[in-house]
């Protein structure tokens, strides 16, 4: 006996469709106290595995037109009757619908519960659980291969790999204090020191690589700067394609700082629109300012926006020294206007940067900008089609842990600590990597990949 | 079996029947009896009481600790080879305290000699010479002796109401612990040549395998060997490296004064095989029983036979061989290292070859020996098994190896005998608190193919579980069952506040960086420091310890006089060496703390696991994405927790976590 549960399985995006799922023994009678199906039957009646187009009525008022697919367990992805309501009306009408499933007798699920049951009821085990979730949760195409790529054993491998190589030197002690007759550890804390350091590089490697695998995953952290007035705004339109941010001629209007998702094929650019910078007096714009410097510093990407009109002055001066270590793109704008400063310009003062000539307003250099930010993020720093990418946060805190134990056993050696001494940290070193691929297992870790996730699956 | 049983009108009524008095049945006898249980003892012979069948000494690495640890519970073992040692080494001494391990050399005669003294000494303990031949249980018909038509499944719970012995005699007793040792079924090899008895030609146990398996217990077959004894005086000892006990002897028992055991040592030596002694095993070994398949047991991988090691180490062109003297009033000499089950006249080929031994005397051959012994996953970590209530069992019919392994579970499976009759809570000891707790755990939980050694790498925990701490470990429980008294228990209580407290105080307490300080440092060859530093940064460095900064450290007289230390010297425990004790304990843990945190760091997540229940009625049935192998294996061990279903070969990871997840989800319901 399971209560029914129920939430938004597509995520809270701005995609058009959305789907209401619910779960559980009463799942299917839930959906019929609020579905009207076009052809009066009754989903309970209905067959396994069907759909039914009709209205989702509650409180004697239609909110949606929507299709919805019964699936008796064990044969759904939870294993129990399931009910799933594909919604088309926008985020608005889902969250309206799910409000009506909850008053009508299921419970809001909690993070991760439906694949929770999945795996209790035998349909998935754990690794792709994590996996499954980590897939729900990724922003990217890249992002999507790179956990299709953990399932597949990619991530596993690697550390597989790892844990051998340390395991092999935890035995190696013990068997030396055992059997001190036939193992011998005459110069092993050096040679142990070598090995070791050869496993932190590759850790640390994989760590590096996560970050980078993070900016795929949940997007590259990008910041629009420039002087008021520049054509941040106009810009951002443009690649949204919408009309979000304030633009109007008078300079210094987006005070508020504006952050919007630009999915670019496979990457998204989290872009977060600033305040024009100058010198300003007015208080709440100078805040703006202040803002504006402070996630450029933190930021994957700046884009600086330059006024090809207008020559460049002092503030420029202050942005510039923002972007010293920074990957950086200057758009050069207003390009259809007379050039007052030119790239050769920029280039004296930036020295190599990408520079882009663009006009807001004409919708000229959109398509340079991508191929530059597809340039900058795959044929960098990034080979991501070689390198294993850890993206899941959990497996990233446990190659950290991992990563201070072998610190620890080369300051034991550095120590001349006596060599039964490493195999504390060793072992710790060792659980750690096993916790990424389940095969260590903690109380907490079941709880913990089901628990972090969004509200769907 | 046995029609001539069936008159004897013989019946008595006690509460325990030890079976064995082997190291496993003398601890599990003397727990029980001094717990106040009536106790009988029935060995096969009563001459042969603590017997050492194979080498002449007690502890070693790791099993050091665990005699360690059984004199802490109250055992006898630690006790008695401090009465009865010959040489006494603390190995290790190059690593760090973890792996220090006592090894002592016995006086075999004596060692065995005071035992039954012992023995005969306890209040309600009788000692019993004579074969038992049968189980009984509330299954049983107790009239009739035949259980000819008796054939009880493995899943039917039974009661043991009693043992049978050869004569006849009935037994009637609420619990059994059977320490039948290597006798069940025994059958020795020595190439060729094979005999039916026990160790040293002793009579074998032929009945209670039989008994035992018609009441739905499980045995399998085991082997062990020994090696050959020398006569001392065709030994060369001027070709072998003579090896010296220490100058500072320890005690094993913490009871024992440590001036007593200041005694004149003898000495052992040391010597190799060479490529000649390879070369003749290998020519023979389709002469040995084990090559040639005669043998059926599985033997030891950690105590291998010599002719093992030639084929397994392959490489190595010498292997170390130890001469240890049996006793000091004998001349037989035990030949370490080299255990055989060769033929006789290839023993003796093979031990000419050896510097020293080119005109050796055999006075006995080395052999092996086969056995009956038990199943391990019929055994719950409180070492009674699983399907008969009251029924107990320890030592090498658990399929370990060893007398220290032996002793250790006796004397578990004694107290938990008692614990049973007198209606309170087992003693079950976890992989954190003690060697003896992973002993069992290892036992109980691994579905061991070979004889299962001690070894200072089974233990996790083992910077914890040191020799020096068992006491601060475990007298606690010791004296919970009963078998420690208050003022033993107390002592350990105040000398474990004082080190806590001084311990706090090292890392409390800081100094300056002023003249005496410099001064003090620039002595003891230290560097001078730059900032205020704590006494436990200063112990911290090799050259220093935490009786060195005694010049620097003003308070330490003042608060010593508050331990009032003088409250735990008695006429075992000098002034001198209760301090020494304490200085130890502070040093070890000011020393290694960074070490110590981790480990305890380790245990608590061990810990976490081990308190995750599983109920006892668990249908794993129930319990979907099993795979088959781990419910089978699930099913066949009941583990009592998560983290003792985490240790059993053919549960994996995946399906522990699908265990968690289902255990939650039964909370939640």
């Amino acid at each position: 006996m399971s209560k029914t549960i129920a939430a938004i399985a597509t995520g809270m995006t701005g995609a058009g469709i959305g789907i209401v799922r619910i779960s559980g023994d009463h799942a299917i009678a839930v959906a019929d106290k609020i579905f009207e199906a076009k052809s009066g039957i009754k989903l309970s009646d209905a067959k396994t595995h069907t759909i039914h187009y009709g209205h989702i009525v509650s409180d004697g008022q239609v909110l949606d037109e929507v299709l919805v697919s019964v699936m008796k367990g064990p044969h759904s992805y939870t294993g129990e009757d399931t009910a799933e309501i594909n919604c088309h009306g926008g985020l608005f009408v889902v969250k309206k619908v799910l409000d009506a499933v909850l008053t009508h007798g299921a419970e809001l699920a909690e993070p991760g519960e439906f694949t929770k049951r999945a795996f209790l009821n035998g349909k998935i085990d754990l690794s792709k659980a994590e996996a499954v979730m980590d897939l729900i949760a990724s922003n990217s195409d890249f992002a999507l291969k790179n956990s299709l790529k953990s399932l597949g054993g990619n991530v596993s491998n690697e550390i597989k790999g790892l844990r051998e190589k340390i395991l092999y030197e935890i035995a190696f002690i013990e068997s030396a204090l055992d059997d001190p007759e036939h193992f011998d550890l005459t110069g092993y804390p050096d040679d142990l020191k070598v090995k070791i350091q050869d496993i932190v590089t590759r850790i640390d490697k994989l760590i590096s690589n996560a970050g980078s695998g993070k900016i795929l995953k949940d997007g590259v952290s990008t910041v629009i700067v420039g002087k008021p007035n520049a054509g941040k705004s106009s810009f951002l339109n443009l690649l949204l394609g919408e009309d979000k941010a304030i633009v109007t001629d008078t300079a210094g209007t987006t005070r508020d700082i504006i952050e919007e998702s630009v999915r670019l094929d496979d990457i998204v650019l989290n872009i977060i629109d600033t305040a024009g910078i100058r010198d300003t007096d007015d208080e709440i714009e100078k805040i703006g300012v202040d803002k504006a410097r402070k996630y450029a510093a933190d930021a994957d990407l700046v884009l600086y926006m330059v006024d090809s009109s207008i020559p460049l002055d002092e503030n420029d001066d202050d942005i510039i020294e923002m972007l010293h270590d920074k990957k950086t793109i200057v758009l050069l704008n207003k390009t259809d206007l007379e050039t007052v400063t030119s790239k050769d310009d920029l280039r004296n003062i930036l020295g190599d940067v990408y520079i882009i000539n663009i006009s807001a307003k004409e919708n000229i250099g959109l398509d340079e900008f991508k191929d530059v930010v597809k340039t900058i993020f795959y044929n960098g720093d990034l080979n991501y089609n070689e390198d294993v990418i850890i993206t899941n946060v959990r497996q990233i805190n446990e190659l950290r842990e991992c990563l201070s134990s072998l610190k620890l056993v080369i300051n034991s050696i550095d120590d001349g600590m006596p060599e039964d001494f490493y195999s504390i940290d060793l072992q710790n070193a060792y659980v750690h990597l096993g916790y990424i691929i389940g095969e260590e297992i903690s109380d907490d870790v079941a709880d913990e990949i089901f628990s972090k996730f969004c509200m769907g699956k | 079996m046995s029609d001539i049983t069936r008159k004897n009108t013989i019946r008595e009524k006690v509460d325990v029947c030890v079976i064995g008095a082997g190291h496993a049945g003398c601890e599990a006898a003397l727990a029980c009896a001094r717990l106040g249980l009536d106790t009988v003892m029935f060995t096969v012979s009563v001459d042969s009481i603590a017997l050492m069948p194979c080498n002449p000494n007690v502890g070693g690495s790791s099993k050091g600790h665990l005699v360690r640890e059984l004199d802490a519970l109250g055992g006898e073992m630690g006790k008695n080879i401090d009465k009865t040692f010959i040489q006494s080494k603390m190995l290790n001494v190059s690593k760090g305290p973890a792996v220090h391990s006592l090894r002592a050399q016995a006086d075999k005669a004596e060692y065995s000699r005071a035992m039954r003294k012992v023995l005969e000494k306890q209040d309600n303990l009788t000692i019993r010479q004579c074969e038992v031949c049968e189980i009984i249980t509330d299954a049983d018909n107790l009239e009739d002796s035949s259980q000819s038509e008796l054939n009880i499944n493995s899943n039917v719970k039974q009661r043991i109401v009693g043992v049978r012995t050869f004569t006849g005699a009935v037994y009637e007793c609420k619990a059994v612990v059977i320490c039948s040792g290597t006798y069940l079924k025994a059958r020795c090899l020595c190439g060729e040549a094979i005999t039916y008895t026990g160790p040293n030609g002793l009579m074998a146990a032929n009945y209670i395998t039989e008994s035992l398996e018609k009441h739905g217990v499980k045995l399998r077959r085991f082997k062990t060997g020994t090696p050959a004894r020398m006569d001392a005086r065709s030994i060369d000892f001027d070709k072998m490296e003579e090896q010296f006990g220490d100058k500072k002897v320890v005690p094993f028992s913490f009871s024992t004064n440590p001036d007593d055991v200041q005694i004149d040592q003898v000495s052992c030596y040391l010597t190799y095989t060479n490529e000649k002694t390879h070369e003749i095993i290998k020519a023979n070994l389709d002469r040995s029983p084990i090559y040639a398949g005669i043998i059926e047991g599985t033997g030891p991988r950690y105590c291998p036979s010599i002719e093992d090691k030639v084929v397994k180490f392959a490489d190595k062109e010498r292997h170390q061989v130890f001469l240890e003297p049996e006793g000091l009033h004998t001349s037989e000499w035990y030949v370490g290292g080299m255990s055989s089950s060769l033929p006789e006249d290839v023993q003796l080929a093979m031990y000419r070859t050896v510097p020293g031994l080119e005109h050796c005397k055999m006075v006995r051959n080395a052999y092996a020996i086969e056995y009956d012994c038990l199943c391990p996953m019929q055994l719950k970590p409180s070492l009674e098994i699983k399907n008969i209530d009251g029924l107990f069992s320890a030592g090498q019919f658990n399929g370990s190896s060893g007398y220290e392994e032996a002793a250790a579970q006796g004397l578990i499976a004694g107290i938990n005998a008692a614990m049973q009759i007198l209606g309170k809570e087992p003693l079950v000891l976890d992989r954190s608190e003690a060697y003896i707790g992973v002993l069992i755990d290892d036992l109980v939980t691994k579905d061991n193919r070979e004889p299962y050694r001690m070894m200072t790498s089974r233990a996790e925990y083992r910077l914890l579980l040191r020799q020096d701490n068992a006491d601060l470990r475990l007298r606690k429980y010791g004296h919970d069952v009963g078998l420690v008294d208050d003022a033993t228990y107390n002592r350990c209580l105040r000398k474990q506040e004082i080190i806590d407290s001084e311990v706090s105080r090292m890392f409390e307490t800081t100094v300056g960086a002023g003249k005496t300080v410099q001064e003090f440092l620039a002595s003891k060859e230290s560097a001078p420091i730059k900032k205020s530093t704590s006494f436990a940064e200063l112990i911290c460095r090799p050259e220093l310890d935490y009786e060195s900064i005694k010049d620097i450290d003003r308070e330490r007289e003042e608060v010593y006089k508050s331990y009032k230390i003088e409250e735990l010297v008695d006429v075992n425990h000098s002034l001198t060496n209760v301090l020494l004790d304490i200085y130890n304990q502070i040093n070890i843990n000011v020393k290694y703390d960074g070490y110590i945190k981790r480990q305890k760091q380790q245990v608590l997540a061990f810990k976490k696991m081990e308190s995750r229940h599983i109920p006892e009625d668990l249908n794993y049935d129930d319990v979907p994405s099993l795979r088959l192998e781990a419910r089978q294996k699930l099913i066949a061990f009941r583990p009592v927790s998560i983290g003792q279903a985490s240790r059993i070969s053919g549960v994996s990871p995946a399906d522990v976590s699908v265990l968690l997840i289902y255990l939650d989800s039964l909370l939640k319901k």
